[in-house]
């Protein structure tokens, strides 16, 4: 299984969900208003999107802005903290890894 | 607290004081509403777009929740508290507001210039500002600190914090069938929000022995005590555990993940007092997630970047909540970890005295009581939830130690003990751990560790890799040096956003209440 939203008609919480659409690398993966990037890829069930030096998969992991391990580029801003951004209606998300030999 | 007229007398030159606080978790909106109280200005910044910290992460304004209190403790007065400040004349809220950079002064006696960034997280298009307060009060908390293990950086291993943030900030879950692990009393609340999203929590796991947190939790009981509120929220957790029939289990701990590209099982072992893991007692655990936390790391670039002391790895403070560095407060986690309570206290206080307020006036003996209890609290907590010596035992050579740059045991080992390139600068320079995006938040902690107990004179263990016992091991302080959190910038900032210049956008003038 993979990690998942609570839906908003059973969430006891009492909450809204108003859809978004983003696409990630061209496929468009739906949200709700106020999600983080990070939470609309695990929400559609992504558990990984981009990869160490080693070329290995890597998924969230701080989910707080610490560990950097969830970088994407957003309407083509690259390192963006996926855990740390909100998704907007329409955002281009592409997936990205360090480049070789890359400092940063 | 009740109006301070010798702290309103202070003024400078008949203009209130400015006090910019930095993060608006329970210490930052504690200090901001204690500030004002004091006649000050108050500039409240955090780098998220809504108040309450990690602790009451509230909900996206988008989701209109009717009942955001629910997932939390202590939820009406915080509503309180940030609805009054948020409001107040003389506040102004800063939310997407990330400090790249303090600028200490020539003129040694002010308070640092902060700098800003406004605007989206990591975005092209924020802006910068720079404040210039007479006091600045730091509250900027502190985040999961994971040990290494094996398989810790495949995806669906989560550091405990990431599933609360997610749980409670979005209701998003990290897995079904989940194993929360690691130490100290901050598993329980996360066990606690995944069971309430309707996951599956097949163990809680407590690295320390029963022996280990009994006598650090029944040490002195009256302090307990005075914690009612703290214990009781840690009562409800249990409850929860038992109701759901989720075992807690002690001295135990996961010491591998393993998985196809991502986590698939985990591997737990029981550990001896000092964290050692005991051969033959590994059991292995199928799951689609694991949470794990071994304690906090506070976030002290800022307190570095503006000079304050540090000691034994946390923000060194005197009864009145200053720092050594002039016009510098700090409260909350980054002084000790002690939890919500003890840092709402801790911010009071440091308000109150950043705004000019007599830290002896007797308005505010009650806080510095709460505080004093607060202070037991995070000495009690230190003594149940130790970190163990022997944690590398379940190290192998090939587990990654920094997870940026994949240096593994096998190098840092071999480099920390080469006598050319023993010195943690070139430990860190030749293997590069420490030095990728993350720059040590993560691994910093385990890499000192880990250095400090290099023993190039005496003869490598069998294996040339395991912790070698026959230098007697330096103790793990909560942090073992503060070299790793000196980031001249404390957040990435663009080339472009340094080169445009600081200002604030005419729509933002005369701003003091943005809800969001």
């Amino acid at each position: 299984m993979s990690p998942r939203i609570v839906p908003a008609r059973t969430d006891a919480v009492r909450r809204r969900a108003t859809p978004l659409t983003i696409t990630v690398d061209g496929v468009p993966v739906p949200g709700a208003d106020g999600q983080t990037v990070a939470g609309v890829l695990l929400a559609g069930g992504r558990l990984s999107w981009r990869s160490g030096p080693s070329g290995a998969p890597r998924g969230v992991f701080c989910g707080i802005g610490v560990c950097f391990d969830c970088l994407v580029t957003v309407n083509g801003e690259r390192d963006v903290r996926a855990c740390r951004r909100r998704a907007c209606d329409g955002d281009v998300v592409t997936t990205q890894s360090r480049e070789p030999g890359e400092e940063r | 607290m009740t109006r301070n007229t010798d702290a309103r007398a202070r003024h400078t030159g008949g203009r209130p004081r400015h006090v910019v606080v930095v993060g608006a978790g329970p210490a930052g909106l504690a200090a901001a509403a204690a500030a004002l109280r004091a006649g000050a200005r108050v500039t409240l910044l955090d780098a998220s777009d809504r108040p309450g910290g990690q602790y009451h992460r509230m909900l996206p304004a988008a989701y209109e929740a009717e009942d955001n209190g629910r997932l939390h403790h202590g939820w009406d007065d915080f509503e309180r508290l940030r609805t009054h400040v948020q409001s107040h004349p003389r506040a102004e809220w800063w939310p997407d507001s990330a400090v790249w950079a303090l600028e200490r002064p020539d003129d040694t006696t002010s308070a640092p210039h902060v700098h800003v960034l406004r605007g989206p997280a990591d975005g092209t298009e924020r802006y910068r500002s720079v404040l210039t307060p007479d006091a600045l009060v730091l509250a900027t908390g502190a985040h999961d600190r994971v040990l290494p293990f094996p398989g810790w950086q495949l995806p669906g291993v989560f550091t405990a914090g990431a599933a609360q943030a997610l749980a409670k900030g979005e209701r998003v879950v990290v897995g079904d069938e989940v194993v929360v692990a690691g130490s100290g009393p901050f598993l329980l609340p996360v066990a606690a929000s995944l069971l309430e999203a309707g996951s599956d929590v097949l163990e809680v796991l407590e690295a320390n022995p029963a022996s280990t947190v009994l006598r650090g939790w029944s040490r002195r009981p009256w302090e307990l005590a005075a914690q009612s509120g703290k214990a009781a929220e840690l009562a409800e957790y249990t409850g929860l555990l038992a109701r759901h029939r989720v075992p807690y289990r002690l001295g135990r701990a996961v010491i591998e993940a393993r998985g196809d590209g991502r986590v698939e099982e985990v591997v737990t072992a029981r550990l001896t007092a000092d964290w050692t893991p005991v051969p033959g007692t590994e059991r292995t655990v199928p799951v689609d997630a694991l949470c794990v936390t071994h304690g906090f790391s506070p976030q002290l670039e800022l307190p570095v970047a503006a000079g304050c002391a540090l000691s034994e790895g946390f923000v060194q403070v005197d009864d009145a909540q200053r720092t050594t560095a002039p016009g510098v407060y700090a409260a909350g986690e980054i002084t000790g970890i002690a939890g919500a309570p003890a840092a709402r206290a801790e911010g009071l206080l440091a308000g109150w005295t950043a705004a000019g307020g007599d830290p002896s006036d007797r308005t505010v003996r009650d806080v510095v009581r709460r505080r004093d209890r607060g202070r037991a609290f995070a000495a009690r907590l230190a003594a149940a939830h130790p970190i163990g010596t022997g944690w590398p035992g379940w190290l192998r050579p090939d587990t990654l130690i920094c997870r940026c740059e994949e240096t593994d045991y096998r190098t840092l080992r071999a480099a920390a003990e080469d006598p050319a390139t023993g010195a943690p600068r070139a430990v860190k320079l030749g293997t590069r751990a420490g030095l990728g995006p993350c720059q040590a938040r993560m691994c910093g902690p385990a890499v000192a560790d880990l250095c400090a107990r290099r023993a190039p004179d005496s003869a490598p263990a069998h294996d040339g890799l395991a912790p070698d016992r026959s230098v007697p091991e330096r103790a793990v302080p909560g942090l073992a040096s503060a070299s790793h959190h000196r980031r001249p910038v404390a957040q990435p900032i663009r080339l472009g956003e340094l080169a445009a210049s600081p200002g604030r956008p005419p729509e933002e003038e005369g701003e003091h209440t943005d809800e969001r």
